[in-house]
C-alpha cells in the first residue's frame, strides 16, 4: 500500500521552485546521450518537451498520430497566453497570476505546482520571442497585451486570434531543428496503444504505424504521455476529431491514477449547435468578451419574435436589454470566469430567453464598443468633431477588425451571418479537461518513470481553468519544467543501459493490442463507430454535462454500461489491419471512451452524494484508484495540511 | 458549401503534385513540407537561452507582415493549384516571417538557400508568378512573400562565403 506523495519541496510557496532547482538531481551531459525518452504527443507540451530535452542532450523518441507534429490540436487555441510580465504596469505578479489561477480553479489545484507556473510564466514569452513568434505588438515596437476572464489585470499575449496555431509552430521549429540534428527522432502517424511497465517501471510504448498498420515496439528509460484532453467523450466539443483519450487511458489501465475526470471545462463562447448532423463544434475565442458583451432580451414577446425571425437583435432597444452578465456581476462584468459565464448563459436559457430555434442561445454583441469605445478614439485620432453614429461604427469596425478578423471571418464562413452588422451568437460547449492523469510535483504519474504534462495531467487548474492558461501550461510544461524534474528520476537510469524490447512484458503488450484489432475487425455488427459515440455523447451531455443530479448521474452509469455492452456486440469496423484504417483507429479511441465515460459520470455520482475521502487511511492506493477526491484538496485548502496527505 | 445549390456537382480529388503522394483516398503524405522546416525554418534559440521578451522592439509594421506571413497552416493548397507543383508560397512565408524579425536575421543567409535547396529536392516545380497559390490560400498569404524570398535568395547567393 503506498499513499499518493505530491513530492512538492518543503518550505514557503514562493521558495520552493528555487529550492527544489537547487537540488535535484542532475545527469550528466555524457550520460544523457545514452537515455532514450518516449514523448507521446506533439502539441506544446510534448513539441516544447521533446525539443529542450534533446537539447539538454537526451535521445528521444517523438509519437504524434496526426500526419505532423505540426497539426497537433494546441494549434486551434485562438486567444492567447498568461504571464506575470507586468508590462502594463497594472499590479501584476507572480503572486498575483498565481493567486487567479487557484481562485479560479475553485481552490482546487495543487498550489506548489500553480505557484511555479506563474514563476516560469514570463520565461515562456521571452523563449517564444527569441523563437520569432509574431505576438501583437503596439507602436512602440513593444508586446501588446490584452484582458482575459477570471482576471483584473491585462496579462495576455496574443497572436490575433490565433496565438495558439502561432505558439504550436514554434515549438514545432524547435522540434524541428531536433529532427534535422536526429535528436528527436518522429514518429508521424503512429498511435500509442499501450504502455509497457518493466519491474515497476514505464519502460515504453507499443504503437500502431497508422499507415502500414504495424504494430511496433519502442522502449525508453522514461514516456511522456502530452496527449491532451479527453472532451470528445462528449461526442461534441471543441476539441479535434481526432483528440482521444487512448494514451492516457491506457496508463490509467497500467495504474496511473486519474486525477478529477469529471473536471471538464464548458466554454461560454461557442457557436451554438444547429442539428443532429453535426460532428463538431467551433469555439469562438474568450478574448471577445473584452469587447463583445453578452445579453438576451428583457421580454418575452421579444424573445419569442426574435425566434420567429420577426425581429432583429438589432431592433430590440437598449433599455429592453438584459445584459446579465453585467447586471450580476458588476466588478468583472462580461469577464467573469469561464464556468460563470457558462452557467449564466444556460440560466437564462432555461427561463426561456434564448434567441435562436432551439432556445439555446445568447447574444455577444459588439455595437457598442465599436461605436463609443474604438470610434471615438479614432475619430478623435483623426480629428472628425460631432461624428455621426455611422461614422463611429464604421472606424470602430477598422479596430475590431484588426484585432478579431479571423474570428468573425470563421463566425462568418460557418453561420453565414455578419458578426460585424448583427450580434453573434453562442452557447457554452465543452471545450477542455481540468482532470486527466495524477501528477506528482514532478509531473510523474503514480506509475515510475510515466509522465504526463500539458492538458494530460490534473495538477494545474483546479475545476476550472481560467482563459489563456492552457497554452502557458503546456508550454510551462514542456520548456522549463520537466528539463529539470526528469532528472531527478533519470539520474538512478544512467548506468541501466538500453531497454531490450523482446522481453516478456513487451510481448504481452503488443498481444493484447494485436487482439483488441482483431476483436474489433472481426466483430462483424451492424452499426458503425460514429453511432455509438454519439449515443455516448448524448448521455454525457445531458446527464454529466453543466447541470447534474444524483438521479441522472446513476442513470448514465448504467445507461453508458448498455452502451459500451451494445459496441463491443454490435459495432461494425471496415477494412483491414494492415491498412490505412481511419475506422479501425476511430474504433479504438471510442472503446477507450466508453470506459471512461462511466468513469466520469461515476465520480460525479459520489461527489453528489457527498462521499468525502477525509482520512490518511482512505487515500490509500486501492481506495482512490478511481480519483483524487476534490473535497480533500477543497478540505486541505482550508486549513489541516499538516495531518493530510501531501496530495 | 452554402454557394452549393442542391443538385451541383461538386468535383473531389486528392492534392495532385509528386512530392504529396496518395497515402490512399484523399491522404496525401505531405512530409516535404517537415522537411523544408527542418532544413531551416526556425531561429536556432535552445530552451532558457532567451532574453527578455521586449529587450527586442520590432517595429509594428514589421511585426504584422511578419504575422501574416506566420498565418500559414502548411495545408499544401498553394502546390496542389500550381500547374508547377511549386512550394514557393509555403517556402516564402516562412522565409518572410523570420527574414522580417531582428531574431531571424542571424540566419537568414543560411536559413533562405538551405530551404529553397530543400524544396528543390524534394521535387517542387519553380515559380511561373501565374498567381493560382494567392487565390486559393484559405489564410490569404500574399505573392509580396515570393518576391521578398527571390531578393532574400539573391541577396544570399551573393553573400554567401563559400
Amino acid at each position: 500500500m503506498s499513499v499518493l506523495d505530491s513530492k512538492a519541496p518543503k518550505g514557503e510557496l514562493k521558495d520552493k521552485w528555487t529550492y527544489y532547482k537547487d537540488h535535484v538531481n542532475l545527469v550528466n551531459p555524457a550520460n544523457k546521450r545514452s537515455i532514450d525518452i518516449i514523448v507521446v504527443g506533439t502539441g506544446l507540451a510534448g513539441s516544447s518537451a521533446a525539443a529542450s530535452l534533446a537539447e539538454m542532450g537526451y535521445s528521444v523518441k517523438a509519437f504524434c498520430f496526426q500526419d505532423s507534429a505540426r497539426r497537433a490540436h494546441s494549434i486551434a487555441a485562438q486567444g492567447g497566453i498568461n504571464a506575470a510580465k507586468n508590462y502594463k504596469n497594472d499590479g501584476d505578479s507572480t503572486f498575483r497570476l498565481f493567486y487567479d489561477t487557484i481562485k479560479g480553479g475553485d481552490y482546487r489545484a495543487r498550489e506548489a505546482n500553480v505557484h511555479r507556473l506563474a514563476e516560469v510564466s514570463a520565461n515562456i514569452i521571452d523563449q517564444c520571442v527569441a523563437q520569432g513568434v509574431p505576438f501583437a505588438r503596439d507602436y512602440g515596437g513593444m508586446l501588446d497585451n490584452r484582458s482575459f476572464g477570471g482576471t483584473l489585470v491585462q496579462r495576455t499575449f496574443y497572436a490575433a486570434g490565433q496565438t495558439g496555431q502561432q505558439l504550436l509552430l514554434g515549438a514545432y521549429s524547435a522540434i524541428s531543428k531536433e529532427v534535422a540534428t536526429g535528436s528527436v527522432k518522429m514518429y508521424s502517424r503512429h498511435e500509442m496503444l499501450d504502455l509497457v511497465i518493466v519491474g515497476d517501471k514505464a519502460r515504453g510504448i507499443i504503437a500502431r504505424n497508422l499507415i502500414t498498420g504495424e504494430i511496433e515496439r519502442h522502449s525508453a528509460h522514461a514516456v511522456l504521455l502530452c496527449t491532451g484532453g479527453y472532451g470528445n467523450v462528449f461526442f461534441l466539443s471543441t476539441n479535434a476529431m481526432g483528440s482521444n483519450v487512448t494514451a492516457a487511458w491506457k496508463a490509467y489501465k497500467r495504474g496511473a491514477f486519474f486525477g478529477n475526470p469529471c473536471y471538464t471545462q464548458i466554454h461560454p463562447t461557442c457557436i451554438p449547435v444547429s442539428g443532429d448532423h453535426q460532428s463538431k463544434l467551433t469555439l469562438m475565442s474568450e478574448s471577445l468578451r473584452n469587447d463583445g458583451r453578452i445579453w438576451v432580451p428583457k421580454k418575452k414577446e421579444d424573445d419569442m419574435a426574435i425566434r420567429e425571425k420577426k425581429k432583429k437583435p438589432t431592433d430590440i432597444k437598449e433599455e429592453d436589454r438584459d445584459y446579465y452578465l453585467e447586471r450580476r456581476y458588476p466588478s468583472f462584468g462580461n469577464l467573469v470566469p469561464r464556468d460563470v459565464a457558462s452557467r449564466a448563459a444556460k440560466e437564462r436559457c432555461d427561463a426561456g430567453f434564448g434567441v435562436n430555434a432551439t432556445g439555446e442561445a445568447v447574444y455577444l454583441d459588439f455595437a457598442h464598443n465599436m461605436k463609443y469605445k474604438y470610434g471615438k478614439v479614432e475619430a478623435t485620432k483623426k480629428g472628425i468633431t460631432n461624428p455621426t453614429e455611422e461614422q463611429l461604427t464604421a472606424l470602430g469596425k477598422e479596430v475590431i477588425k484588426e484585432k478579431y478578423g479571423n474570428l468573425f471571418d470563421m463566425y462568418m464562413q460557418i453561420t453565414g451571418e455578419n458578426p460585424y452588422d448583427t450580434p453573434m451568437m453562442i452557447y457554452p460547449a465543452i471545450h477542455y479537461t481540468m482532470g486527466g492523469l495524477w501528477v506528482d510535483y514532478n509531473l510523474m504519474t503514480t506509475v515510475p518513470g510515466c509522465y504526463a504534462l500539458g492538458e494530460a495531467n490534473f495538477s494545474d487548474h483546479g475545476a476550472n481553468r481560467l482563459g489563456a492558461s492552457a497554452l502557458m501550461q503546456g508550454l510551462a510544461d514542456g520548456y522549463f519544467v520537466i528539463p529539470y524534474t526528469i532528472g531527478e528520476y533519470l539520474a538512478n537510469d544512467i548506468r541501466t543501459g538500453k531497454i531490450p524490447i523482446n522481453s516478456p512484458e513487451f510481448d504481452a503488450a503488443e498481444k493484447g493490442v494485436k487482439e483488441r484489432i482483431e476483436k474489433l475487425l472481426n466483430n462483424k455488427g451492424t452499426k458503425p463507430v460514429d453511432y455509438f459515440h454519439k449515443r455516448l455523447g448524448k448521455v454525457m451531455w445531458d446527464k454529466c454535462g453543466m447541470a447534474r443530479n444524483a438521479e441522472g448521474l446513476k442513470q448514465a452509469i448504467e445507461e453508458i454500461k448498455a452502451i459500451r455492452a451494445d459496441f463491443w456486440a454490435n459495432v461494425r469496423v471496415t477494412g483491414t489491419a494492415n491498412e490505412f484504417n481511419q475506422e479501425l483507429e476511430k474504433a479504438g479511441r471510442v472503446a477507450d471512451f466508453l470506459e471512461l465515460g462511466e468513469l466520469m459520470a461515476k465520480m460525479l455520482w459520489k461527489e453528489m452524494n457527498h462521499v468525502e475521502v477525509t482520512s490518511v487511511e482512505s487515500i490509500k492506493l486501492k481506495k482512490v484508484k478511481l480519483c483524487v477526491m476534490t473535497t480533500n484538496l477543497h478540505t486541505l485548502r482550508h486549513g489541516n495540511l499538516k495531518e493530510m496527505v501531501n496530495l | 458549401m452554402r454557394s452549393f445549390k442542391d443538385g451541383d456537382v461538386i468535383y473531389i480529388e486528392p492534392f495532385r503534385a509528386n512530392s504529396f503522394p496518395v497515402i490512399k483516398d484523399l491522404a496525401v503524405d505531405r512530409s516535404a513540407f517537415d522537411r523544408i522546416i527542418q532544413s531551416g525554418g526556425y531561429v536556432s534559440v535552445s530552451t532558457g537561452a532567451a532574453q527578455d521578451a521586449n529587450n527586442l522592439p520590432v517595429p509594428k509594421n514589421d511585426a504584422d507582415k511578419a504575422f501574416a506571413a506566420a498565418t500559414c497552416i502548411g495545408c499544401g493548397a498553394c502546390v496542389a493549384t500550381c500547374k508547377n507543383a511549386s512550394a514557393m508560397l509555403f517556402v516564402s512565408a516562412k522565409v518572410s516571417q523570420l527574414a522580417l524579425l531582428p531574431q531571424g536575421k542571424v540566419e537568414a543567409t543560411d536559413r533562405v538557400l538551405n530551404m529553397v535547396h530543400q524544396m528543390d529536392l524534394e521535387g517542387f516545380g519553380n515559380c511561373t508568378n501565374t498567381g493560382a497559390c494567392e487565390v486559393e490560400c484559405p489564410k490569404g498569404i500574399s505573392l509580396d512573400n515570393i518576391a521578398r524570398m527571390n531578393r532574400e535568395y539573391l541577396k544570399a547567393s551573393l553573400i554567401k562565403e563559400k
